[in-house]
């Protein structure tokens, strides 16, 4: 990680595989997030390395790499988890600075993180509004700070609903007597029914079986088909290439390119990836 | 993209077994767990009829009031304590803190020439500050709640003694205003004291913003997952300061409770507190790993604790059988606990 690499990757006798995303740079009002030259170093080590990174209207991003390529540190840097040293990132054309994960949160950006980040002991309903609980109108509310219980439930099943989540029904169920998967479309339920700009889904399938990552997978074009793009991390090329429109390659710390699941193969991904092949440039 | 389509019928092995008919043990055990305060309440029941076929007087309007008012100190103790484990956490000072505030609103009154009033104001505000002591080392040193607790109850127990010098503050020489929640009243035909009254409101207002708020949910969802909670945005070590400080707040105004119930002011008092304490919220069916638990449930753990005292000694068994039983129930207490945590969907 000490020699710097930049997504300029140099030419090299292992050869190249067919053309990437076009080389020059989106304008940032076209697009709905933009990282710009990002560099993020932890000591000497390099985490981004003057990373560029699109996020277009509607579209579903995977970012993957191998471990320790810079995926978690370029979302981390892009959502306010972490703070890059230097670059710029822009929301809908406004460059913007998140200090904190909140700070991404309230300019509508929702992450769903692989660990199920959700309260096993409450229900449904708490989870989804846990942490922005609505209060009673009246009185009740501003007076006695009474929680609006009744219409959180009716929200929440809502929203499960649209999502076409038919296995849940009810919201009084404690989270924790639900399966794996169910619990992670309740996380990632909560981000589609917050987020206005986009969701990002951080390896939401790492902990599931195959038949959940399926319906993970679902929840993924469910939120796509509602208008809202969805940046996902993810190590399963499968899954990648069976939802993405594009697919961002991270390599030490840089972007060895961007490819669609329609220009190239899995294989010639993971090749991209590991460093076995470069992406020849257009 | 494969839309994956529920198969409507048959069945699958797997979906059967889930449909199975369940024994009569396993929906006990998902009543249990919706409702964990179902089982100290049929302990409570269970044990008062036992008693009562052992030795009627103990049904009397006299000995419910008796029990009622030897219970309030530890269950208005526990209230605090409820808040603390239901983070995961536990308070070991709880005794100290509440010894501190009644020596200070005591010693105030007494000894300082500060009015009543305001030397209970004192004491109470006492108990806050030391309760914030708690949360800051807990959420600002990052130490074990445990440890703090254990390092605080010693601090404020020997603060205790120095301020006090190991006298006790008797009933003559405080104004009338710290040992009122001694008054007795009648209610029916049971005769209870003021204090119990207070405990009682205390109890009803935690139980209403625990369920009812949204910093009780965020304290249910602290203790249940801190790292979950922290990641959809609660400020999770505000939250923990606030539990500790609350807990504070709760052992100061049992400190005037603790007054009026002893007539006195006294550094010996209240030594068994902590344990007390936290046995009625374990027998409650609070969960000592966090996130589950209720006010209704360690009431009903501490009023079993005075039954349990109050019928062994109508049934004229020794003392020591009451300690016994204590135990016992602890131990089946967090049993039970543990079986109903692992129900299944």
């Amino acid at each position: 990680m000490t020699t710097p690499r930049t997504s300029q990757l140099s030419e090299n006798e292992k050869g190249t595989v067919g053309l990437g995303a076009p080389p020059v740079l989106a304008d940032t009002s076209e697009t709905v997030l933009s990282g710009r030259g990002l560099i993020k170093t932890f000591g000497r080590v390099v985490g981004l390395d003057g990373v560029d990174v699109d996020l277009f209207p509607g579209e579903v991003l995977s970012v993957i790499g191998d471990n320790g390529a810079g995926k978690s540190t370029l979302i981390k840097a892009l959502t306010g988890a972490l703070t890059p040293d230097a670059g710029h990132v822009y929301l809908d054309g406004k460059e913007v600075q998140f200090r904190t994960p909140q700070d991404a949160r309230g300019a509508g950006i929702e992450t769903v993180y692989q660990t199920l980040a959700v309260a096993p002991a409450l229900d449904i309903s708490a989870n989804m509004f846990l942490g922005r609980e609505r209060r009673r109108s009246g009185p009740l509310g501003s007076i006695f700070r009474m929680l609006d219980k009744k219409g959180m439930k009716e929200d929440a099943g809502k929203s499960m609903a649209n999502l076409g989540i038919a296995t849940v029904q009810n919201m009084g169920q404690a989270v924790e007597t639900l399966s794996g998967g169910q619990r992670q479309a309740v996380a990632v339920a909560r981000a589609a029914t917050f987020a206005t700009k986009f969701v990002v889904l951080d390896e939401p399938t790492a902990a599931l079986g195959v038949k959940e990552t399926g319906q993970v997978l679902n929840l993924i074009q469910q939120i796509k088909a509602r208008g809202l793009p969805v940046i996902l991390i993810s190590h399963n090329m499968p899954n990648v290439f069976e939802v993405s429109d594009r697919i961002h390659i991270a390599r030490l710390g840089g972007c060895a390119g961007v490819i669609t699941p329609k220009s190239h193969t899995p294989t010639e991904a993971v090749a991209i990836m590991t460093g076995a092949t470069t992406l020849q440039k257009g | 993209m494969t839309t994956t389509v529920e198969p409507q019928a048959p069945h699958t092995a797997a979906e059967q077994f889930a449909m199975r008919q369940q024994s009569p043990l396993q929906r006990i055990q998902q009543v249990l767990h919706s409702h964990p305060s179902i089982s100290p309440l049929l302990v409570l029941i269970l044990s008062c009829i036992v008693f009562t076929i052992i030795n009627p007087r103990f049904a009397q309007p006299n000995t419910i009031g008796i029990i009622l008012q030897q219970v309030s100190v530890i269950a208005a103790l526990a209230i605090g304590q409820t808040l603390v484990i239901l983070t995961a956490g536990i308070d070991l000072s709880v005794g100290a803190i509440a010894i501190l505030s009644t020596l200070i609103m005591a010693n105030l009154a007494a000894n300082n020439g500060v009015p009543g009033f305001l030397a209970l104001l004192i004491g109470i505000a006492a108990g806050v500050v030391a309760g914030a002591i708690n949360g800051a080392l807990v959420t600002r040193l990052k130490l074990p709640p445990f440890i703090v607790t254990l390092g605080t109850l010693s601090i404020f127990t020997a603060i205790a003694l120095l301020y006090s010098g190991g006298q006790q503050v008797g009933r003559r020489q405080m104004p009338s205003i710290l040992t009122w929640a001694g008054t007795p009243i009648l209610i029916g035909p049971f005769r209870i004291t003021t204090g119990v009254i207070i405990v009682a409101i205390l109890a009803l207002i935690m139980a209403f913003i625990l369920s009812q708020s949204s910093w009780g949910r965020h304290v249910y969802a602290v203790g249940n997952d801190a790292e979950a909670s922290r990641l959809v945005g609660i400020r999770v070590d505000r939250v923990l300061f606030s539990v500790y400080t609350v807990a504070g707040l709760l052992y100061g105004i049992t400190a005037w409770v603790q007054i009026g119930r002893s007539g006195t002011a006294s550094p010996n008092a209240i030594v068994d507190a902590n344990l007390d304490s936290i046995t009625a919220v374990v027998i409650g069916g609070t969960s000592l790993f966090g996130g589950r638990g209720a006010i209704i449930g360690t009431i009903l753990g501490a009023l079993i604790v005075g039954v349990f005292r109050i019928g062994l000694s109508l049934a004229g068994v020794d003392d020591q059988w009451r300690v016994f039983a204590t135990g016992l129930l602890v131990i089946v207490a967090v049993s039970i606990d543990q079986w109903i945590r692992n129900v299944k969907a």
